[in-house]
Order: structure tokens, then C-alpha cells, then sequence
């Protein structure tokens, strides 16, 4: 927009340098730490300690990866980790669909309250519910279990999905809906058949918040999971690290292994990542 | 048309599932957590009910107060250190820069990554005898620099936030580039013509219309600081000696470790209350400065 600026003299050439040295200055800060992640989860200790604490390794060293999957149990976290964010996100899409449905083209007296209830919900910290869920769980015997994870990871993902799904929905034409009618079809026809394979792009959207959220939260994941048959990556890095405490490479090999499907995520879909993160902030 | 759409049955259909789950998991504990504040409890048998003394304890409890100043320490910093650069690289990048997207993709990038990757890896980062930070000191002279950075109890707090600021910018700087993207062009190109140089553009146009995001960052910079847990847990767990203590892990050690379930669910209403309030008060000061 004001690209005529650029050929305004030395004065100019001289702040545009300086201002692509600030940009890559930034943007090594941001991916410097990352960089060094990759390198020590591939060094011994004695490059990381000593020769060689800056630069790739001399000799990669894979076997920091199977010491992290074998003595350290991280395919069993990350197992847990696909399956207890693989069924929130399938819960997640398919009941705030739903209710996005009903909130935005359904007929009821109390729509709108209903629809701020729900939003509501985009405010409330999880601090607030973690005692009550805990002791729901605890009386239900369901501490230590996927589900622990599964139930409050889908209850709090619900109204951005409502949210993300509600707006995509409005802008929807309503003449598809009105055809379908006219021909005779149930109201789930046409919500099966005719919205949800519409409502796609959006899908989209939500599956990438739901995971970012359930991929990358530890509270309740330290608090209601203890057995090391359910820990997700969060927590079992945690007891990777404290596993390890002095040998560097397996941890930094876990903390690898729990950052790499995030990135490829965000390598295919860099957009619809930010997307996903920024709607919350445009809407609400 | 109508007629279809009125169906109760399928209306119930629809927003049962949602329903249940967001009342029983997120509406329900709240109020539990507010009838538990009242009460005396230690998470087994029955707790007595002592009316608002949690409420009364938490003022007085030297811990707690120094975990909500941490808190509120993180609020401002966020508004303002974090926010500014924030700010800064937006109106940077909106401009048009070269490799303007590789920059907004690259800035991103953190936010994604796991709060306990990120604190595990700032862990290595700040270790005293082979950490980056301390190693880069070194190596350019300044030796005396290299500091036991997250177990002294005087730099704890510091060494604890800069990881947290670190890994948002990227954050608020998207909402804030996609703000001014979402700004019409003419407005700048007629500030072109008028001989507006690019910070003065920004200073006395695109800031001012940038507003309302603005007020979103804030008051998501606020209530984050206000809700922070993850990387205080990761890093210090709050020590050394409290001197990282927030209000989040406060709470769970109390409840959990300390089994004062009655003590700790006060806070979470604190914790509640408090971003209600601030959320609001930021909201009523971006009204007020527009009047003017």
C-alpha cells in the first residue's frame, strides 16, 4: 500500500535495512530455540556439553530417538495423545455442528439466549472447573482413563466450534435448504445431506483448533492422569524429562516427536492455522 | 419452510449432545466451584460450611497475594512489552515488505508449539552450565552475566516470563496484521498523497483504526496473564521459594497437594472474577479514550 516509499532516497534505503535486520532478527529469536531443540535431540551429551553445543551435530546420533521410544515410553504418549485428540475432535465437529444448526437456522423462543449461553462459555478459564471435574471423575472411578481427557477437552472446545460454525453457517444460502424442502425431504436429510457437506471448509477450521487445544494442554492432563497407560505427551514429557534428567538428547528427541505433527500441520496449512487461532479474536 | 424448521424434536435432536456436555462439564463446576469456596474441605468426607472465610484467608495469605501480583506483573508486561513489539511488526509487515507472508508464518510459529515443549526447551535454554543463553555470554565476554537464571529467586519471575511473552507475540501480532490488512486502502494511499510519511501514518491513522483489535489483544494479553499456568508449571513450579508463584499453579498445589480443596476453589473463583472485572474495565477505557 505504500510501496512507492521505498524509492525515496539513501534515507530510505538505509531504514530499509535496518528494518529487514530488525524483521530477521525477530525472526531468528522465534525459530532459534526450535533449531536447537532439533540439533541436541540428535548429539550425545559430550557435543551438547562441550564440543559442539551450537552447530548441527557431527554425528547424528538416532539413537536419542529409540532411547525416547523405548526407555522412555514416548510411543505410548504419543498413542495416547492421537487417540484421546483423534475422538475429541470427532466429538467436538459432530455436536457443535449440530447445535450450530439448530442455533442459527432453527425456529425457537429461546435461540438467541441459547446462542449467548454457548459463547459464554469462550470466557470461562479452566481453572474454574478443574476441582469439580476432577471429583466428578474420581467419583465416577474415571481418573486414569481416556475419557478423564476426552469429556472436558470436548466440553471446552464446544463454543469456539459453535462460534467458528455458527458464522460459517450464517453465510450459508438459505435457497438450498428451501429446494429441499419443497421436495419433501426431513429436516436431517437436509442437515446431513445438504448443510454438513457444505459446512467443509469449516470442518476444517475447527478440526485445527480442536487439535492445537487438545494436542497441547496440560493442566487437566497433569491432574487427572497419574497412570503412565494414559499419559498424553504433555505429561509424559514431563516425566521424560524428569526421567532424564542429565542426559539431554532422549528428551530433546521427545520434545521433537511431540512438535513434529504440529509443524507438519502448519507446513501444509500455514493459513488455515492462523485462521483457526484468529477467529476467536475477530468475532468475540 | 417454517413448519420444518419449528420441529421441536429435531431442534432437541441438535442441541442436546452440546448441551449436556457444556452444562454438565463446564456450567455445572463453576457452581461447584463456588459451594466448595464456602466450605472447609479436605477433598474427603464432608467439609463444613464457613461462609466466606476462604475469601477472607486468601487476603491475608502472604503466598497468594505475591501469586496475583505475579500475575498482574505478567498482565502488564504483556500490555506492555509484549503488545508494543507486537504492534510494531504488524505495522512493519502490513506495509509490504518483501517475503511479508514468510515473516507472518515464521513470527506464528510458536504459538502452536506445546507449552511443555516450550518450557522444557527454555529449561535447557537457561541452564546454567550448558544452556544457550548462558554459553552465548560467555562466549562474548560477559562472563559475570551467566546467571543461575530460573533457580535464583531474584531473576526466577523475569527468567519465567520471558518465555511467555516470547511465545505470543507471534500471536497478537496476526490479529493485529489481519486488523490493518482489513483496513481499506484508500485510507493510506490518501495519506500518501498528502505526504504522510509511513510512522506518521501509522501513528495518526492506522493505530487509531486498529482500535478495536487493539482492545481484543488486551484484554486476551490480560486474562492469559491472569489464567497463566503451563510454562510457570513447566519452568519453576512457582518456586524458587514462591518467587515465580501464580495464581494458577498456587492453586493446584494447594488443592492437590495440599488438599485444601475448599481454600483453592476460592481462588479459581478469584481467578474468574477477576478477568470478568479487568476484561470489562479494559473494554470501558477503550470506550472512554474514543469519546475524547
Amino acid at each position: 500500500m505504500m510501496r512507492n516509499t521505498a524509492v525515496r532516497g539513501s534515507k530510505n534505503i538505509a531504514a530499509n535495512i535496518l528494518m529487514y535486520a530488525a524483521l530477521s532478527i525477530v525472526a531468528f529469536i522465534q525459530l532459534f530455540p526450535l533449531y536447537w531443540m532439533f540439533t541436541f535431540s540428535l548429539k550425545s551429551n559430550s557435543e551438547i556439553f562441550g564440543r559442539n553445543p551450537l552447530g548441527l551435530p557431527r554425528q547424528w546420533l538416532w539413537s536419542n530417538y529409540s532411547d525416547a521410544f523405548l526407555g522412555g515410553n514416548v510411543g505410548r504418549y504419543f498413542l495416547n495423545s492421537v487417540i484421546v485428540t483423534g475422538v475429541t475432535i470427532i466429538l467436538t465437529v459432530i455436536m457443535s455442528v449440530m447445535a450450530s444448526y439448530a442455533l442459527t437456522r432453527m425456529i425457537f423462543k429461546i435461540r438467541k439466549q441459547m446462542n449467548s449461553f454457548f459463547l459464554l462459555g469462550l470466557t470461562v478459564p479452566l481453572h474454574s472447573a478443574l476441582l469439580p471435574i476432577f471429583i466428578m471423575l474420581r467419583n465416577l472411578k474415571m481418573v486414569n482413563s481416556y475419557w478423564a481427557l476426552i469429556i472436558p477437552y470436548t466440553a471446552f472446545a464446544i463454543p469456539m466450534a459453535i462460534l467458528i460454525f455458527s458464522g460459517f453457517m450464517a453465510s450459508l444460502p438459505k435457497e438450498l435448504e428451501e429446494a429441499a424442502c419443497i421436495d419433501g425431504c426431513s429436516i436431517y436429510r437436509i442437515f446431513f445431506s445438504i448443510i454438513l457437506p457444505l459446512m467443509k471448509p469449516s470442518i476444517a477450521t475447527v478440526i485445527i483448533f480442536t487439535f492445537l487445544q487438545a494436542w497441547n494442554e496440560l493442566m487437566f492432563a497433569v491432574v487427572f492422569i497419574s497412570d503412565v497407560k494414559y499419559k498424553t505427551l504433555t505429561v509424559g514429557i514431563q516425566s521424560l524429562a524428569g526421567q532424564y534428567t542429565t542426559d539431554w538428547g532422549p528428551i530433546g528427541a521427545g520434545l521433537m516427536v511431540a512438535t513434529i505433527p504440529t509443524l507438519i500441520i502448519y507446513a501444509f496449512m500455514s493459513k488455515k492455522v492462523q485462521d483457526s487461532l484468529a477467529v476467536g479474536a475477530v468475532k468475540g | 419452510m417454517d413448519k420444518v424448521l419449528s420441529n421441536k424434536k429435531a431442534i432437541i435432536f441438535f442441541l442436546f449432545p452440546a448441551s449436556v456436555m457444556f452444562i454438565a462439564i463446564i456450567i455445572i463446576p463453576i457452581i461447584m466451584s463456588f459451594y466448595y469456596s464456602l466450605q472447609d474441605w479436605s477433598g474427603f468426607g464432608k467439609g463444613t460450611f464457613i461462609g466466606f472465610s476462604n475469601y477472607k484467608g486468601l487476603i491475608s495469605d502472604s503466598i497468594f497475594v505475591k501469586a496475583a501480583v505475579n500475575s498482574l506483573i505478567l498482565a502488564v508486561a504483556s500490555v506492555f512489552i509484549q503488545l508494543p513489539i507486537s504492534l510494531f511488526l504488524a505495522l512493519v509487515l502490513s506495509k509490504g515488505v518483501r517475503f511479508e507472508k514468510g515473516f507472518v508464518t515464521i513470527y506464528f510459529i510458536p504459538v502452536i508449539i506445546s507449552t511443555v515443549v516450550i518450557g522444557q526447551l527454555w529449561m535447557k535454554i537457561y541452564n546454567y552450565d550448558y544452556g544457550i543463553l548462558n554459553i552465548i555470554l560467555r562466549s562474548i565476554g560477559l562472563e559475570t552475566w551467566a546467571q543461575e537464571w530460573l533457580g535464583d529467586p531474584r531473576r526466577a519471575l523475569g527468567a519465567t516470563f520471558i518465555p511467555i511473552l516470547w511465545q505470543y507475540i507471534g500471536y497478537h501480532m496476526l490479529l493485529m496484521y489481519a486488523g490493518i490488512k482489513s483496513i481499506s486502502t484508500d485510507v493510506f494511499e490518501a495519506a500518501v498523497i498528502d505526504g504522510s510519511s509511513w510512522w506518521n501514518t501509522s501513528l495518526k491513522i492506522t493505530i487509531p483504526m486498529l482500535k478495536p483489535v487493539l482492545n481484543v489483544s488486551v484484554i486476551f494479553a490480560v486474562t492469559g496473564a491472569l489464567k497463566v499456568f503451563d510454562l510457570v508449571y513447566v519452568l519453576t513450579g512457582g518456586g524458587p521459594a514462591h518467587a515465580s508463584e501464580v495464581i494458577g499453579t498456587y492453586m493446584v498445589s494447594t488443592i492437590f497437594k495440599g488438599n485444601q480443596y475448599g481454600y483453592g476453589s476460592a481462588m479459581a473463583i478469584f481467578v474468574i472474577l477477576e478477568c470478568f472485572v479487568l476484561s470489562i474495565l479494559v473494554g470501558f477505557l477503550f470506550r472512554e479514550r474514543e469519546g475524547e
